[in-house]
């Protein structure tokens, strides 16, 4: 304990909980403390993420290069078509454009991108230095929209504008000015629009493939594999599925009170939300059509018929290895607690960059005694929770892999730049498959954690 | 063959300024890099280091938010050195700036001055040393953050030998730019086969490629000494790599102050850099080439020779950053390969004329030369100029994919690949390195076209 004492900020306590010690009581949606080290990014980021899967729109970064070269094709978010998302479009501003502002440099910009690419829109995203020295937006968006005749969208993305939160409001509100324009005729009454899903791997595709046995159409992909036209005729689907923490669910808000679409949380990682999400559709649905319950029950019991007997396998091999989970919103950290159990894990860590007080307490309700759970960590901390609970794998993204790596402790990316699917019930044996490769792999036998000798030789 | 003038930027070939300065920080021992700005930016650059180095790369960040932004960002960045040195226990604090707060106009010299004052005041007397740096994104690659990070150190932690009390033997201060781990390596492996004393600045061989651990370093071992920082001023002299650095660099600095007299030279890439170096060595050390270089030298004479027939009149085209770019233009004209294209993110004003000088009498046509370039320039001239090979970091993929032609990974960063923190870029040694992996590249591509399927090439 001391060990770990050592290594907390004061300001952080309340931060940090662990299970069964106080009653819950935790801090979180705050700045991030100087000199840190927080693993958060910023409101760029943020709006980064969510539009980025859209295929084809032209993503232009209003600002310095590293915000447009630290973005470049990154993310595993496949397309179907078009792969305008996969290029790294930047005003790549200079000292004379910040001294006399960009909006000049901005119009041309976006005018010779818009000429080489045609693309069915344009989001334009503004960063750090543009809210500093005030460059115009929206009224160089407005003239480039009417001069080339597609919507021209500003995403107001500073990243000092708060945390990855308000990015995601930002582009929620970027895209919510197209959702309306579109046509809507030919929609089927059993039809939803996904939110909140990148389609990492093509997991979108996977949970759309359920949908389409079920007979429900989907709409809109926002924004995994996503499309301008399919945006502005979202208003037109009976449902919003909304997935993923904080990312779309203001989108969703916004659709509901100027659309009356109406809108249903959900979660496609591991078996027990995968279904719940398929049956919470299928009860939405059940009154224009009796049918679906049954599909949907049936579709279920095949996938699962399959899937038991592959995990059972690795169930053995798992069984009592110990888990740490830090992600970048709380709602895969419930799905994740779930999947370990199912796979007879025990988490003995979760944290979140961004939860609220609401997800923290409801991971405190689903995991067991003894449990930390964290917001807004650190390399510092979450290095020292590893070792104490002696995890055997740590679940997040790249900037967490080398602290897992470097104490010997093994790791699964269930970031934006996963190659494998990890939705869906095929999801959740690749997942599965992967915790078992790194759990099992016979390399911890020579890192020094499992053999203190051996470091000392090295 | 002329680039239209675009305005805007494709797929950039450059970073920004602070993610070369926070490299160059972490080659210092016990050294936090601390980005003066939003959380966002040191986020990302770890994100984008971790994937080449596959280490863990802490950045510091004074974390501004809005009201910051408007009031000031100095009771951040003081609070921001307060936790690094608590928590990290830091003995060195890099401080580099951002296009934020450049442009919100934060002080930073003065705020560190402040910040040393109060500490001071209140009875911490023993600070970790403050380095600053500016590196307002807007003006300037990662290149020229690294090394105005480099000069920075230089400038506020060495110190006039005179005022030394301790008498120093002759040593050699060696500024190598931006290389891999496995080149800083190679090159302490030099200076210690001339038995030499030197120091390397900065040298990240540890900090950025390290053992398994037991317990997680808050700071990683290894890096510059802090002491040997202080006595640069009194070495015997400078070596400096790069031949399109301007003139403010740690070399110029410390023979401007100290009088350490400079020697500029190319990264030793090829025989011919490479000479220049170790002559240069030789003289210094006042010692003829150890036989295990010699060697080595001999050995790459013979695989060139061997080589050869692979090679000739191939064309390759060259990216990345100018002083890389030159160094590696200048290995390929001497063992036959023809540059057709040498072209960087970066604009020095210098490039071209590096690169002419190092091709002239070697190379039958000179290269095209092109500063300021994107990848999407890069392509509409490499597609006119039907390469035979692409050398450069991970970001030359899809430009490799079109052409169909191979790609040599070399430099930063490379994100698609295993082991870019191992890569042996300099002297005869990762010459010969090269050689091998861009002959055995051109080999497999003829194996792989040919209907006969030869096991024998």
């Amino acid at each position: 304990m001391s060990a770990v004492g050592a290594v907390i900020f004061e300001e952080r306590e309340n931060q940090i909980h662990r299970k069964g010690r106080a009653p819950f009581d935790m801090d979180c949606n705050r700045e991030s403390l100087a000199g840190a080290v927080s693993q958060r990014a910023c409101v760029f980021c943020g709006s980064r993420v969510v539009l980025y899967p859209i295929a084809d729109a032209l993503h232009l970064v209003h600002g310095p290069i590293g915000c447009a070269a630290y973005t470049w094709d990154i993310r595993g978010a496949l397309s179907s078509g078009p792969a305008l998302h996969r290029l790294s479009f930047s005003t790549d501003l200079q000292e004379m454009d910040i001294i006399f502002g960009g909006e000049e440099k901005l119009y041309r910009a976006l005018t010779e991108l818009i000429d080489r690419h045609h693309p069915k829109a344009a989001f334009v995203y503004s960063t750090c230095i543009v809210g500093i020295i005030g460059d115009d937006l929206e009224s160089v968006c407005r003239r480039v929209a009417s001069e080339k005749k597609i919507p021209v969208l500003p995403v107001q993305s500073e990243g000092f504008k708060g945390n990855k939160r308000e990015g995601y409001t930002a582009a929620c509100k970027a895209m919510f000015r197209l959702v309306g324009t579109g046509d809507t005729t030919g929609i089927s009454d059993l039809s939803v629009n996904i939110l909140g899903d990148f389609n990492l791997a093509g997991e979108l595709w996977i949970v759309r493939d359920y949908f389409k046995k079920m007979g429900v159409e989907t709409v809109a992909n926002i924004t995994g594999d996503g499309r301008v036209e399919q945006i502005m005729r979202a208003h037109g689907a009976a449902l919003n599925l909304v997935q993923c923490s904080g990312a779309t669910i203001e989108l969703a808000k916004m659709m509901k009170e100027s659309f009356g679409v109406p809108f249903l949380r959900v979660s496609y990682f591991g078996v027990e939300d995968m279904a719940q999400a398929l049956y919470d559709v299928a009860a939405f649905f059940q009154d224009k059509d009796p049918g679906i319950i049954e599909r949907t029950r049936q579709l279920v019991k095949d996938e699962l018929s399959v899937l038991y007997p592959e995990l059972r396998k690795f169930r053995e091999d798992l069984s009592g290895k110990k888990a740490a989970i830090y992600v970048g919103g709380a709602f895969k950290a419930f799905s994740l607690v779930k999947a370990f159990r199912l796979l007879g894990m025990q988490v003995v860590m979760v944290g979140s960059q961004t939860g609220t007080e609401e997800d923290y307490r409801e991971l405190h309700e689903i995991t067991d005694e003894g449990t930390i759970i964290v917001d807004d960590s650190n390399p510092l901390e979450l290095s020292s929770f590893l070792k104490e609970k002696d995890c055997d794998i740590f679940v997040g993204g790249v900037k967490e892999r080398p602290i897992a790596y470097k104490l010997g402790v093994g790791f699964c990316d269930h970031n934006h730049e996963r190659k494998q699917p990890l939705e869906g019930f095929v999801g959740m044996l690749n997942f599965a498959r992967e915790v078992h490769s790194s759990v099992m792999s016979p390399v911890w036998s020579f890192v020094p954690r499992r053999r203190p000798a051996t470091a000392q030789h090295g | 063959m002329e680039h239209p003038p675009y305005v805007s930027t494709t797929n950039a070939c450059k970073l920004c300024k602070p993610l070369g300065a926070c490299l160059a920080f972490r080659g210092i021992e016990g050294s936090v890099p601390l980005l003066h700005g939003s959380q966002g930016c040191a986020t990302y650059m770890r994100r984008y280091i971790i994937s080449h180095f596959r280490e863990p790369m802490d950045i510091a960040s004074s974390s501004l938010g809005e009201k910051h932004a408007v009031y000031g960002g100095g009771p951040n960045l003081k609070q921001a050195l307060q936790n690094v040195m608590t928590k990290f226990g830091a003995k060195f604090i890099g401080v580099a700036t951002t296009c934020l707060t450049e442009t919100i106009g934060d002080d930073v010299p003065a705020i560190v001055h402040e910040f040393r004052r109060e500490m001071h005041d209140g009875g911490s007397p023993h600070l970790p040393a403050l380095v600053t740096v500016s590196t307002p994104s807007y003006s300037g690659t990662h290149m020229e953050g690294f090394h105005a990070a480099v000069r920075a150190v230089v400038e506020q932690i060495s110190e006039d030998k005179t005022n030394s009390h301790i008498a120093r033997p002759a040593s050699l201060n060696l500024l190598p730019g931006f290389l891999s781990p496995e080149d800083l390596r190679h090159l302490k492996e030099i200076m210690d086969d001339f038995r030499f004393p030197s120091v390397i600045l900065p040298d990240f061989s540890m900090t950025l490629d390290g053992p398994a651990l037991q317990d997680y370093e808050k700071i990683p071992r290894g890096g510059t000494p802090i002491e040997d920082i202080r006595h640069m001023g009194g070495a015997a002299a400078s070596f400096e790599f790069g031949t399109t650095l301007d003139c403010r660099t740690a070399g110029k600095f410390l023979e401007e102050r100290f009088g350490t007299p400079l020697h500029s030279m190319g990264i030793p890439i090829g025989i011919r850099e490479t000479d220049v170096f170790f002559d240069a060595l030789e003289q210094l050390s006042g010692t003829d080439c150890p036989e295990k270089h010699v060697l080595e030298r001999g050995r790459l004479v013979d695989s060139y020779v061997d080589a050869h027939k692979y090679l000739f009149g191939k064309r390759a085209v060259v990216y990345g950053e100018e002083d890389m770019v030159v160094a590696l233009t200048s290995f390929l004209a001497e063992v036959g390969i023809t540059p057709v294209l040498c072209a960087s993110g970066g604009r020095s004003g210098r490039f071209k004329q590096a690169i002419e000088r190092i091709t002239a009498g070697i190379s039958p046509q000179a290269p095209a030369v092109r500063e300021g370039m994107d990848f999407q320039q890069i392509e509409e001239l490499a597609l006119e100029l039907s390469p035979d090979l692409i050398i450069g970091h991970s970001k030359g993929y899809t430009l490799a994919g079109k052409l169909g032609i191979p790609l040599i990974r070399v430099g930063f960063p490379i994100h698609d690949r295993f082991g870019g923190q191992r890569i042996l870029h300099v002297g005869y040694r990762g010459t010969q390195s090269l050689l091998d992996r861009i002959v055995n590249a051109l080999i497999e591509r003829n194996q792989n076209d040919s209907p006969v399927g030869y096991a024998y090439m």
